[in-house]
């Protein structure tokens, strides 16, 4: 299974254990940097490491729920959309990610 | 009915506040009856332009003061031809004509032009390097000279002059006014008024030229000063044209609209052309033409009110204007009359020590005329029976000392937001009434301010009123605003002091714990309750709480301080601000060494070390930890820096060894939390060159002892120590600091530094605890001294040396 997961594109970025719940961590890629946030019911998610707002750093804000609050200005991010809570307005691209046997996988895209 | 086709044709000749606030109210009262068309002259979509001082200032940016997004005039099908002024008016065949050569037909002609600068006819005005203080195109053009240049001109101590000048000095240039009059802003302050407020500005770093009269601008290819009538010169590299204002009515003047100093309009804002309307700075009304912005609003409603429907019958019957001035800091308010005529009496109030001024100009029992410098806290009121037209006489003798007083003597309802009729004016800005607001949060269930913002703009321009907007929510709203003003977040209704108090009773010893037997209504609660609730579990259990790294800010979890580009800044700690050779040569290597780019000198005499990537931050910390520097905390809510003057030791006026005093006061409390940042400063004698009447606990040495200071803030809100007692010893000193550090880290709310915790509670309860209780204070500061045990590791040392501790610096992964 893992295998077919690879075969698509998909790669493998570390364990689970390396992502504190409530917490993130980043990899780095050509395309930029991508914020992997794991949060306490131990959903995974991946977005751009970017606010829409003025582009803070996203893996270093508090996780709370399915969002994190961007360190520079308190965003608020939905972290499975990437959608700004309203009323600010902004997206940060999300990421494909799956975890399989505790491994977290990212899909790139091309560019990255 | 095909409404589209039927539709009139509304061109609006000016795309600033005045005309676009007009189309605004029209489609809120009918949104369908016109097709509208705005021509405005400059190249940008309507913005605000009394907020271009703050731009100037650096408080804002350009981007910030738009009023209407592109969008939003595609929303309302509002056509914008930005750049392309209307050059011509045919009144016969009723079209316009633009710049561009455009004709547009109109069915209503809506002519908001607004004001130029008033420019004297001087040599000169060519000149690169001159400009006037109006537009985007201006401000943008002093912000580049400010780059360049170092020496500015502002002609006129107006209002407008100034904030030109004020925004100027902001951005680092030596600015000179030049004001015709004796004292400044005469139009709306008396020669007291305008006397005090230039001590301040001059005070603050402006030079005036009062009295001085403009002859000639001069310089060779750009201009390089002014020369004054009286042949004084004064040296410039930007001369910035700050008269005033008149009405831009070169276009009306080619029609034979009636025009005096403005375009002459009747109450409904018709002009003499019952299809042609005009508002805001280029109208004349009643023989007055207005340059503020809340006429400018009022009209628009009015304006609005007729085009919408034929058989409107509001007028607009002219505004009392009151002015205030957008300099932070600067507390004035003047309106209706400035000095007593024949038939009027003053009544004034001259503090010279606080450098408070209050005038009322009294007429028949009646307010005439308010002028406040220094204190302004009873504008409101007073503007209030201005406006009405209230009898004052029964409490004439006490009106000067403000409502509370004269509420206390029972003279009047004390002051309440309550009692405002529904016609009072909350927002003079935006020219929102408490009716319009009252009504808002009851139709449309509004809860927080930012809603009451977003639904009727009250409290959204300058934000001086917001005080008031809050305790209308709170009065209107009630129980549904509670929980914004009352509960620690939106994830309870509980108070912080409540919370804490459950902690200590009921033995909640971890956040989930805490979130369970409070029944947080987020089950990971917040970024704004976790950092507070770990704080306080650290305070309550010392040594047996375990710290939760991600309940923490991220300055506090990777023990450095972001910046806006995501690296962070490094700062060791100097104990007392002292340091060595030893340690600066580290600094340099480790800056060499990371390629550091940016090296500063703090406030707080430390050394700064900007720009370091996360992934870099534990070989720095190890090759500062190797010469012997641990963490200054200068990213945390803790105890950042002692800050020190050299005191006996060297200095010929010292009487204490304050530099060893600070050493001895650092050692003590570093690496102590706190519920926000704590600073620390030692003077070595009463000149207190280190500044400790501004910090949070400061000390300053005389002959006899020590005098300790408490409740100091240098920050937005200044404010100044209260004295809490004077003791004799060294020891006594580390006591007091460390009892009252403990009384605050027990009882203020997270995210209150100790100034507005001691407004809340009160010097005399700080005194009754920390002074006056000498048990209590050394139970106190025993506590203190217990929680230090288990503070005072190196966070640098543990993460720099600990591979398990720094991974979280680096990436998961590098994917190529």
């Amino acid at each position: 299974m893992a295998d077919g997961a690879m075969a698509a594109g998909w790669r493998d970025v570390g364990a689970l254990d390396e992502v504190p719940r409530l917490g993130s961590r980043t990899v780095t890629t050509p395309g930029g940097t991508v914020a992997v946030f794991r949060t306490k019911d131990d959903e995974v998610f991946a977005l751009e490491d970017r606010c829409p707002h003025k582009g803070g750093p996203l893996s270093q804000g508090i996780v709370h729920g399915h969002h994190v609050t961007c360190p520079l200005h308190n965003w608020l991010i939905d972290l499975k959309t990437g959608q700004a809570v309203a009323p600010d307005q902004g997206c940060a691209p999300t990421i494909p990610v799956q975890v399989l046997q505790e491994r977290i996988l990212l899909l790139l895209p091309a560019a990255m | 009915m095909n409404m589209i086709n039927k539709r009139e044709r509304l061109v609006v000749v000016g795309n600033g506040m005045a005309g676009m606030r007009t189309v605004e109210e029209l489609l809120k009262r009918d949104p369908l009856r016109y097709q509208i068309t705005v021509f405005g002259a400059e190249p940008h979509v309507n913005y605000d332009r009394i907020a271009l001082s703050s731009v100037l200032a650096g408080e804002k940016e350009i981007g910030q003061i738009t009023i209407h997004s592109l969008a939003w005039y595609g929303e309302n099908g509002v056509q914008l031809q930005a750049g392309d002024p209307i050059v011509a008016i045919d009144r016969e065949a009723k079209t316009v004509t633009s710049e561009s050569g455009r004709v547009e037909p109109y069915d209503k002609l809506l002519l908001a032009m607004g004001s130029k600068p008033i420019v004297p006819p001087i040599p000169g005005l060519e000149l690169p390097g001159v400009c006037a203080f109006r537009d985007i195109a201006d401000v943008e053009q002093m912000i580049a000279a400010s780059t360049e240049h170092r020496r500015a001109i502002v002609i006129g101590g107006g209002l407008l002059g100034l904030e030109a000048a004020n925004g100027l000095m902001k951005r680092g240039m030596a600015v000179a006014v030049v004001h015709l009059a004796e004292t400044l802003m005469e139009r709306q302050l008396d020669t007291a008024a305008g006397r005090l407020l230039q001590r301040e500005l001059t005070e603050r770093g402006l030079n005036f030229f009062t009295n001085g009269q403009t002859e000639e601008i001069f310089g060779e290819g750009r201009a390089e000063g002014v020369r004054l009538a009286d042949g004084r010169e004064v040296p410039g590299d930007l001369v910035c044209m700050a008269i005033g204002i008149r009405p831009a009515i070169e276009l009306a003047k080619t029609t034979d609209l009636d025009i005096n100093r403005g375009i002459v309009v009747h109450d409904d804002l018709r002009t003499s052309d019952p299809d042609i309307f005009a508002v805001g700075e280029c109208a004349e009304h009643r023989g007055k033409t207005y340059g503020l912005v809340a006429p400018l609003y009022e009209m628009a409603k009015i304006c609005a009110d007729h085009l919408a429907r034929d058989d409107a019958m509001s007028g607009y019957t002219g505004t009392i204007l009151f002015t205030k001035l957008k300099v932070t800091g600067v507390d004035l308010f003047s309106a209706g009359a400035l000095a007593a005529g024949e038939e009027s009496g003053e009544l004034t109030y001259n503090d010279t020590a606080r450098q408070v001024y209050k005038k009322l100009i009294v007429r028949d029992g009646k307010i005439d005329g308010v002028v406040l410098y220094g204190d302004v806290a009873d504008s409101s009121w007073y503007l209030d029976m201005l406006r009405s037209g209230e009898d004052i006489t029964p409490f004439q003798d006490a009106i000067l000392f403000g409502q509370s007083v004269v509420a206390a003597m029972g003279k009047v309802k004390p002051p309440s937001v309550g009692d405002f009729a529904d016609s009072y004016q909350i927002c003079g800005c935006n020219g929102v009434c408490k009716g319009t607001i009252t009504e808002a949060i009851a139709d449309k269930g509004l809860t927080t301010l930012e809603e009451v913002r977003l639904h009727t703009k009250a409290s959204a321009s300058c934000g001086s009123c917001t005080g008031l907007v809050e305790s209308l929510l709170a009065a209107t709203a009630g129980a549904a605003a509670k929980p914004k003003s009352q509960g620690m977040c939106r994830c309870t209704d509980l108070t912080h002091e409540a919370v804490r108090g459950r902690i200590v009773a009921e033995g909640l010893q971890t956040i989930p714990d805490v979130m369970r037997t409070l029944d947080w209504k987020n089950p990971d609660g917040c970024h704004s309750c976790r950092p507070a609730l770990n704080f306080y579990l650290l305070c309550a259990w010392p040594g047996d709480y375990r710290d939760d790294a991600q309940s923490r800010f991220i300055n506090e979890r990777a023990h450095a301080n972001i910046q806006k580009d995501g690296t962070f800044s490094v700062i060791p700690r100097m104990w007392g601000g002292v340091t060595n050779a030893k340690e600066l040569r580290a600094i340099a290597d480790v800056v060499d060494r990371y390629d550091i780019p940016s090296v500063k000198v703090t406030g707080g005499q430390r050394i700064d070390m900007l720009g370091v990537p996360k992934d870099q931050l534990p070989a720095v910390w190890r090759d500062l930890n190797a010469a012997g520097m641990v963490s200054g905390h200068a990213y945390g809510k803790a105890l950042r820096t002692v800050k020190t003057c050299v005191g006996s030791e060297w200095c010929r006026f010292g009487t204490q060894d304050s530099t060893g005093m600070g050493v001895a006061l650092e050692k003590m409390t570093w690496g102590s939390w706190h519920p926000h940042k704590v600073k620390l400063a030692v003077s070595g004698c009463p000149r207190n060159c280190a500044e400790s009447t501004i910090k949070d606990f400061g000390v300053i040495a005389v002959d006899s002892g020590w005098e300790l200071h408490v409740g100091g803030n240098g920050g937005i809100k200044l404010r100044g120590t209260d004295l809490l007692c004077k003791v004799d010893t060294h020891e006594e000193v580390l006591e007091y600091c460390g009892a009252f550090l403990q009384l605050y880290r027990e009882e203020a709310r997270y995210l209150d530094r100790t100034a507005p915790w001691i407004e809340r509670v009160g010097l005399d309860y700080v005194k009754s605890r920390i002074v006056e209780d000498e048990a209590g204070r050394k139970e106190l500061h025993a506590r203190f001294l217990h929680a230090q045990q288990f503070a005072q590791t190196d966070p640098w040392e543990e993460r720099a040396n600990s591979e398990a501790r720094s991974r979280e610096f680096h990436a998961l992964a590098q994917v190529a």
